[in-house]
């Protein structure tokens, strides 16, 4: 038998950079399909896109579509610190660049909201 | 071509699509937060897209990206927590990922070329 | 009244559990001494290892409340919940019993990964001339100091996922040996660490390079490896 690590070992940015890339990729790569049959409803006309526009201008889809913004933000600029890593001779685990990152997340985040308020 | 050479293809390209779309991301978010600002309509949306050269090639090069970025991923996480057998994710995360372009090329042509 | 601890210890061979043992707080006591302590004076059926005590052979390295550690150069004192502690076998390797891992597929992976100089040198040719300040040879430097303790190995989320994963300790090793001029099998190592069993299958957690004891950077030697197999694969060397 063997034994398997536990929370505890992964308390630490870098690994939460993992987690939060992974499932932010997982989350966008099945919005895809979802976000191109919405704008292929357009194929039959303006009206059946501005249908679409319509059923989603509620709060929880507004929501939704901040959550998935913020998502795709930080995905990016997570992917951006690993393809300097990898690309990169840099050394370490980049925690500036996570910290970036995430605050490119928050800024793209705050910066729709506003565009979704105004 | 060997295994190990083929494994470095598909990271290769992964990375290449992976710097492709960080530039149309960047783009993509910039523009969805200036449209969105005041409200949205598809008057609005495809009074921009529709005929537009610009728009269109943009699209079909983040298109492109994804087919060749999202199934690499996917197939990893497949593997990774769903257990399944190295080609049976591959298919799986490539048929997924067909599908998805296919709606994608609907999309290009509901928006650009219509 | 001394202070005691409270000791959860893993305990087993093919089923296993924590038994709790009460252990004498000491002033700058390490973990390995509360290990020795519970075998020596509690319970003679545990089962560990330890060498040197000194932080120089990496035997002990065994799990303190869930991270892998060299169990002789932690203090109790800096782990310690209160007052209680948490040892366990490092994960990723079958126990053999308690607190006593099998390392025989960590070493395996070692020779997979072909984690071995091979010269072409004799005794008639002179000294290879090596520049020690040299981009290589540092990037070999930075590496080379692994004692093969398996901490990086056990903390690797990609090693429990693919059990075919060579693993951080090798691929790093791999990495010092591609880096080193004099070493005449670059490209089989290359073909040996590329692929999901190899460098490809790292998602940079960092678990190993948070962890090593000797500050070493498996990320780094393993992301130096995906860009040397890309070029290689490129120039149909693979």
């Amino acid at each position: 038998m063997r034994r398997f690590n536990d929370a505890r070992a992964r308390a630490h940015p870098s690994y939460w950079a993992f987690v939060v890339h992974r499932v932010s990729g997982l989350l966008l790569g099945l919005f895809l399909p979802l976000h191109f049959w919405a704008l292929a409803r357009a194929l039959h006309g303006e009206a059946s896109l501005d249908g679409f526009l319509h059923a989603v201008d509620r709060p929880l889809f507004k929501v939704a579509e901040w959550g998935l913004v913020v998502l795709l933000a930080l995905h990016a600029a997570g992917g951006v610190r690993l393809l300097l890593i990898e690309f990169g001779s840099w050394s370490g685990l980049r925690k500036d660049l996570i910290a970036a990152a995430a605050g490119f997340g928050v800024i793209a985040g705050l910066a729709f909201a506003l565009a979704l308020i105004y | 071509m060997t295994p190990a050479a083929r494994e470095a293809r598909l990271w290769y390209w992964q990375r290449a699509s992976a710097m492709v779309l960080a530039l149309c991301v960047l783009v993509h978010l910039a523009t969805i937060i200036y449209a969105v600002h005041g409200g949205l309509t598809a008057g609005e949306i495809l009074a921009r897209t529709r005929g537009s050269f610009l728009f269109g090639a943009f699209y079909i090069v983040f298109i492109a990206a994804c087919a060749v970025h999202v199934p690499i991923g996917l197939a990893a996480i497949l593997e990774e927590w769903f257990r399944m057998p190295r080609r049976g994710a591959r298919i799986v995360a490539g048929l997924y990922v067909a599908v998805a372009i296919g709606f994608g090329v609907a999309a290009l042509e509901a928006v650009v070329f219509s | 009244m001394p202070a005691k601890l409270t000791v959860k210890v893993w305990r087993g061979r093919e089923d296993g559990a924590f038994r709790t043992y009460e252990v004498p707080r000491e002033e700058s006591q390490t973990v390995l001494d509360v290990v020795t302590y519970i075998q020596r004076c509690l319970d003679p059926s545990l089962a560990y290892r330890y060498a040197c005590r000194v932080g120089m052979c990496g035997s002990c390295a065994m799990t303190v409340n869930g991270k892998a550690r060299w169990t002789c150069r932690t203090h109790v004192a800096k782990v310690a919940r209160g007052d209680t502690l948490e040892i366990a076998p490092l994960s990723n390797l079958p126990v053999i019993k308690d607190l006593a891992t099998d390392m025989t597929d960590f070493f395996d992976k070692w020779t997979r990964a072909r984690g071995r100089f091979a010269g072409a040198g004799t005794r008639r040719d002179d000294f290879a001339r090596v520049e020690p300040a040299s981009a290589e040879r540092r990037e070999a430097d930075a590496g080379i100091e692994c004692i093969g303790c398996g901490v990086c190995y056990a903390s690797c989320d990609v090693v429990t996922w693919r059990p075919d994963f060579l693993g951080p300790a090798a691929l790093n090793r791999a990495w010092t040996l591609v880096n080193d001029v004099r070493d005449v099998e670059r490209r089989e190592r290359l073909a040996a660490v590329a692929g999901d069993a190899g460098c490809h299958a790292c998602h940079t957690q960092g678990s190993c390079t948070e962890r090593c004891p000797k500050a070493l950077e498996p990320t780094r030697a393993i992301a130096g490896l995906k860009r040397l197999v890309a070029k290689a694969a490129g120039r149909g060397e693979l």
